[in-house]
């Protein structure tokens, strides 16, 4: 509360004699306007969903400025904790249910709509500017009678007795908002809840009929140089075993096969223990190496 | 610079709203464009109570933003609740009525 009374205080509204605005409000206003026009064509114009729901949060924390700014330190503070605390962040959890990624088809259903829509929002703006420049305002007054005791004591007695029915009923609209909104995305369960017991039975079943593993798949082989993922580990008579691959990477075609690697761990071990592999073992290798079914060799072969 | 600069920056950004609310197909920017909309005339109210020297207009603005929340939840229940039906939040997707 003294908070408000003081950003109150730090930015007053200066009215001159003559019902103009003067001082920083002015500067406040040219920076702002133009930045609230722009986001808000941001929203029109944008093709994403989160980018427009970001363009919306800048109109919407730049009103709470000019709400400061009017006197109105109670709306500025609500506004940022309403609007962009809230109901943008529920915007924002929606678009990740609906798909981050959502964006709007250029497909119309009805012919011209699009412009349309835009020439009507054009006609709406000139008459709304029209109307408004035309019209001969009273002299403004300000708020500093009415910002007396502080802007929010001064809204607190108002709402606590002109409009305390008014604010119960906004009461009661909240509740039944939220019992509405529980209604609307419960779910109906439709057949027997899947609980561990039945997830546990389908995958022993899934195993049992050679269509999965029980176990976790083999990890990735590690060499001298090499512990990546893109390398096969080798089973126990040395041969890669395939699924120690991740399948992405197979159907990739971006995995490394055992001979790109033997020469390597074979210079390391010969550097380590300083004895050659002798001629019987090399053979061995490469004859692992060339059987290997993802080898360059096989395929060329066939 | 007068308090009419601001209440057509109110009606420009109301008709923003508006155009959004018209152009846009995906339901959760219209959405927004008629959050924009109520924003605009709480602007206006704002600039009003302080060209009258008035709280009322305060007060109007407040209980706007009380109903725009509720409108909003409700509003977003009703299209998360069509997405999983129609696998879709664009409006021209939600003909359930059509036949």
């Amino acid at each position: 509360m003294t908070n408000l009374a003081v950003a109150a205080e730090v930015a007053p509204a200066l009215l001159t004699e003559t019902g103009d605005v003067g001082g920083g409000e002015v500067v406040l206003f040219w920076i702002l306007a133009p930045i609230m026009v722009l986001a808000a064509l941001g929203l029109l114009f944008v093709r994403r969903a989160v980018h427009a729901a970001f363009m919306v949060i800048i109109v919407m924390i730049s009103l709470a400025f000019l709400y400061t700014a009017q006197d109105a330190p109670f709306l500025g503070v609500a506004q940022v904790v309403v609007y962009t605390g809230a109901v943008m962040m529920l915007f924002l959890f929606v678009l990740m249910l609906v798909g981050v990624d959502a964006s709007d088809s250029l497909v119309e259903t009805i012919k011209g709509q699009r412009w349309i829509g835009y020439l009507l929002g054009l006609g709406l703006a000139a008459v709304l500017v029209g109307v408004i420049s035309a019209t001969t305002m009273p002299r403004p007054i300000g708020m500093d009678d009415a910002n007396a005791d502080t802007n929010p004591v001064g809204l607190a007695r108002l709402i606590f007795s002109d409009w305390v029915f008014t604010f119960e009923l906004a009461g009661v609209l909240l509740v039944i908002a939220a019992v509405g909104a529980l209604v609307l995305t419960h779910r109906q369960r439709i057949g027997a809840p899947q609980k561990q017991k039945e997830r546990a039975d389908r995958r022993v079943l899934a195993a049992a009929s050679g269509q999965t593993h029980l176990t976790p798949l083999p990890a990735p082989g590690v060499y001298a140089r090499s512990n990546a993922v893109d390398t096969p580990a080798l089973d126990a008579s040395g041969r890669p075993i395939e699924t120690s691959v991740s399948r992405v990477l197979r159907i990739r075609g971006q995995e490394r096969g055992i001979e790109d690697l033997a020469s390597a761990t074979v210079d390391v071990y010969e550097s380590i223990t300083g004895e050659e592999i002798d001629a019987s073992r090399a053979a061995e290798i490469s004859e692992i190496t060339g059987d290997q079914p993802n080898s360059e060799e096989t395929t060329e072969g066939e | 610079m007068t308090l009419t600069h601001y209440l057509i920056l109110s009606g420009i950004l109301f008709s923003i709203g508006a155009a959004t609310v018209l152009v846009r197909r995906n339901a959760i920017i219209v959405f927004m464009g008629i959050e924009l909309m109520l924003n605009a005339t709480n602007l206006a109210f704002v600039t009003f109570a302080r060209m009258h020297g008035d709280l009322n207009g305060q007060i109007m603005a407040f209980f706007v933003m009380v109903v725009a929340a509720a409108e909003v939840v409700v509003g977003l229940a009703i299209i998360v609740a069509i997405f999983r039906t129609r696998r879709s939040a664009s409006v021209d997707d939600v003909n359930l009525l059509k036949n």
